[in-house]
């Protein structure tokens, strides 16, 4: 596969991914203020997660709620709003139409038209909870379309990694928010606080029942449980990383117990090292600094796919060309 | 809606004869269109124009902002030709293509048709397709043209006349496709009933074509399609066709030449590639061959191409005959190399180099359709009765400054078809594009594009000036060959359901 042509399915699928969390990140906190008696602090750090929290001041300053649902939603000159993901999602798939199925663009530009129309005519805020819920079920139902109809070869798992990588981190941000907007203080970890605001972190990943099936009871710990070190969870870290790690073998053709480029060593590195570890270690060495390390390491993750499979399309042959080496 | 209202306006019509009633190859289709509820037409009609957004049926558009797209514009009654007129056409197409190709080989070889003073030296000499670096060149397979888009007119008198070939990248092809599919889901009845022939084979007869042309020594060969990128106003084909034919979309920074061969940049290393349809003009193909400042192609595949490693469709200077002076010469080159009668005529052409012709052209300019030698997409044209006289002025300016540069011809009544305007039908005036692949045998394909005039009155059906597109029906009937009948059989087998199983 042309090393161009892989770049842009991985993307195209990060985009998709990262476009659904957004969505995912919005949902849960308009879900929170809703229960919430203290309805004005807690929109600003949910552009804190993303990131773009600079970007944001210099051209919003007021955390409001509509300023924010602004921002990450329909904002173009943000790179990682809705409306700018998907852009970039089609932008990339229009570049490999010829590899994914029709079905798969027809799926993302309808999408894509459908997003950029209620960019256009600011329609969508009028009932945000039906709008971030259409993101998703349409995230969704690209990825369902793109394990349906795409050929599970190399195209396919370039498919996957990128989506995997994408919503390991994004889960990892999403515990992260809850991390701000509860744990205030570290003494509160393990203290029966809220149900229901916990409940809207998880459903914030889809994963409320999936959890009540497998613990019943709501309280932190088993929720960090859950989205970080569950092994069948879709959208646990774990999970997501091991799926991306067959990928990436998949793609290189290594077996699964073994590794032998740097990116692998390193991936299959994060997957042990999320087997090996319990939860009261993670929560007695602070859940933010955990959940930081893990980011950095997926950004590794990223580079080192970038440098293996990507980067050929820049390289130069180690033969010189024959026409160069006659003059 | 009754065609009894219907206003032929004094032009052939594809659909209804003169006296008023539908030609009878098209029958089927006017009892349908006139049995729709009223307002059915339109509601058909923007449910395709809303099909092809969705699709992203689009090319770009020059001269816009980077990134917009516009879709050609789908006008859904078809055009229709009967099984007779097509054995015609598709006989004479095969004929053209054949002197074409034997035209293009002589002149970069022995060059008999200029000693044999059939063509002038000067006009070969000056034309801008020429290209020297071609020279002695023996194309794999000895092809040229392996894909060829001729346009083809219908005059008032009911002939049909070949306009102009297109012999560099001709596109268009992905709308006949996507034009038909369509079509099926929007007129499913008049289908069965109509014996349409069926084009969808094409990207398969294509990939067999480029197969063709690979080394002897590669026993599977690796195929890419070479496109200029995504910015490019035909990428929606390039994209398309690349994924019907199964083959690898490819830019020119995707391939790299070494040891003597083309390789592409993939995930696993340099991979090998046989065969370019390449979609980019021969002046970006290779830095080093033609215009250097080329950002587009790939640097030393000339010299891969002359040493038979890689084999390019359409070959690189065959463009030469696109030249609208040596489209004059047709049907003296049919003459020449096949010793035949031409089947399909040419539309009469003045050619403003010969010193008759010129004063001819200059003193009834405002009569005629006059055209620059080298342009394409219905840019430096002039059409004489609906310019002002400053532009018919000017343009004699430019004529007498470089005739070499000018053919000219008698404005055609081009022939119409019955077209959706707003809630109703109305005549517009259309051309027709067919598509000719050369391999193993030369292959013309049941249709092609049909493009529209959508503005009232206008002559001009470029897809950058205004025009649409109808899908085109050849009807079959009782000598159409099996490979037709074969598409149309639909699938026996059904699957189990699950009361059997228990």
């Amino acid at each position: 596969m042309l090393s161009r042509v892989a770049e842009s399915i991985y993307w195209m699928s990060r985009y998709v991914e990262r476009a659904e969390n957004v969505a995912r990140f919005i949902g849960v906190n308009l879900t929170l203020m809703l229960d919430s008696s203290d309805r004005e602090q807690q929109w600003a750090p949910l552009v804190n997660t993303t990131g773009d929290h600079e970007d944001f001041e210099k051209r919003y300053k007021m955390a409001t709620e509509e300023n924010v649902l602004r921002f990450l939603t329909f904002d173009r000159d943000n790179p990682n709003s809705i409306i700018s993901c998907l852009r970039a999602a089609r932008e990339n798939a229009r570049s490999v139409r010829e590899i994914i199925s029709s079905e798969m663009w027809l799926q993302l530009n309808t999408f894509y038209l459908k997003v950029n129309d209620a960019a256009t005519r600011g329609k969508g805020m009028e009932s945000p909870h039906d709008f971030y819920t259409s993101v998703k079920l349409s995230s969704h139902l690209f990825m369902g379309i793109t394990d349906a109809t795409m050929t599970h070869g190399e195209g396919w798992h370039f498919c996957r990694l990128g989506r995997k990588l994408e919503r390991a981190d994004k889960t990892s941000r999403i515990l992260d928010v809850k991390y701000f907007i509860l744990l205030r203080s570290v003494a509160d970890v393990g203290t029966p606080l809220d149900d229901t605001q916990w409940a809207a972190v998880l459903r914030s990943a889809s994963a409320f029942e999936m959890y009540r099936k497998k613990h019943g009871r709501i309280w932190p710990k088993g929720i960090v449980q859950f989205l970080l070190l569950d092994r069948e969870f879709p959208r646990a870290i774990h999970f997501c990383l091991r799926e991306a790690n067959e990928s990436l073998h998949a793609i290189s053709g290594t077996p699964l117990e073994q590794s032998t480029s740097d990116v692998e060593k390193l991936l299959g590195g994060l997957c042990t090292y999320l087997a090996s570890t319990s939860v009261d270690e993670i929560i007695n060495n602070g859940l933010h600094e955990y959940l930081d390390h893990l980011q950095d390491q997926m950004n590794l993750v990223g580079t080192k796919v970038f440098e293996m499979f990507f980067a050929q399309r820049v390289r130069e042959p180690e033969k010189k060309p024959a026409s160069e080496s006659l003059q | 809606m009754k065609f009894r209202d219907y206003n032929l306006g004094g032009f052939f019509d594809e659909m209804i004869g003169e006296d008023g009633s539908p030609r009878l190859a098209v029958r089927h289709l006017a009892r349908n269109l006139e049995a729709l509820p009223d307002g059915e037409l339109i509601r058909r009609q923007k449910s395709a124009d809303r099909a092809l957004i969705q699709m992203g049926i689009t090319f770009n558009v020059y001269g816009e902002s980077a990134g917009v797209e516009k879709t050609l514009p789908f006008d859904l009654v078809p055009r229709i030709l009967a099984a007779e007129e097509w054995t015609r056409i598709e006989l004479g197409l095969k004929q053209r293509i054949e002197a074409l190709n034997l035209f293009i080989d002589d002149l970069y070889h022995e060059q008999k048709i200029i000693r044999d003073k059939v063509v002038p030296e000067h006009v070969i000499a000056s034309s801008k397709g020429f290209r020297k670096q071609c020279v002695g060149m023996n194309p794999p397979r000895g092809i040229w043209c392996h894909i060829t888009g001729t346009d083809l007119v219908r005059h008032g008198d009911g002939q049909i006349y070949v306009l102009e070939d297109n012999l560099r990248c001709p596109s268009g092809v992905s709308y006949v496709l996507e034009n038909r599919h369509l079509m099926k889901s929007l007129f499913p009845e008049v289908f069965a009933a109509s014996k349409v022939r069926p084009v969808s084979n094409y990207p398969l007869r294509l990939r067999d074509v480029l197969e063709f042309l690979s080394p002897d020594s590669v026993s599977s060969p690796r195929v890419v399609l070479l496109t200029p990128g995504v910015f490019n106003s035909a990428y929606f084909e390039h994209s398309f066709l690349a994924q019907q034919m199964g083959i690898e979309l490819v830019e020119g920074s995707d391939l790299v030449v070494s040891d003597g061969f083309v390789w592409m940049r993939t995930t696993k290393g340099f991979e090998r590639v046989d065969v370019i349809y390449r979609r980019i003009d021969d002046d970006f193909l290779d830095p080093k061959a033609f215009r250097p400042d080329s950002m587009l192609g790939v640097p030393g595949l000339m010299e891969v191409y002359k040493a038979g490693n890689v084999a390019l469709a359409n070959a690189p200077g065959s463009g030469v005959a696109d030249d609208k002076v040596v489209y004059a010469y047709v049907p003296r080159l049919i003459k020449y190399y096949l010793d035949q009668e031409t089947i399909l005529p040419n539309v009469p052409t003045y050619i403003c180099d010969e010193e008759n012709d010129l004063s001819y052209v200059l003193e009834n300019i405002n009569k005629l359709v006059v055209k620059a030698a080298n342009e394409s997409g219905g840019y430096g044209m002039l059409i004489g009765p609906h310019a002002t006289n400053e532009e018919c002025a000017d343009f004699a300016k430019r004529i007498q400054a470089d005739p070499r540069n000018y053919i000219a011809q008698p404005t055609l009544a081009l022939s119409r078809v019955p077209t959706v305007v707003d809630d109703h039908l109305e005549g517009r005036h259309v051309d027709l594009r067919p598509y000719i692949l050369y391999g193993k045998d030369i292959y013309v394909m049941p249709g092609g594009l049909t493009r529209v005039a959508l503005k009232k009155g206008s002559l001009v059906v470029n897809s950058s000036q205004g025009g649409g597109s109808k899908d085109t029906w050849v009807l079959a009937d009782a000598a159409t060959k099996e490979e037709d009948l074969l598409a149309r059989n639909p699938a026996q087998s059904q699957s189990q359901s699950q009361e059997a199983n228990i």
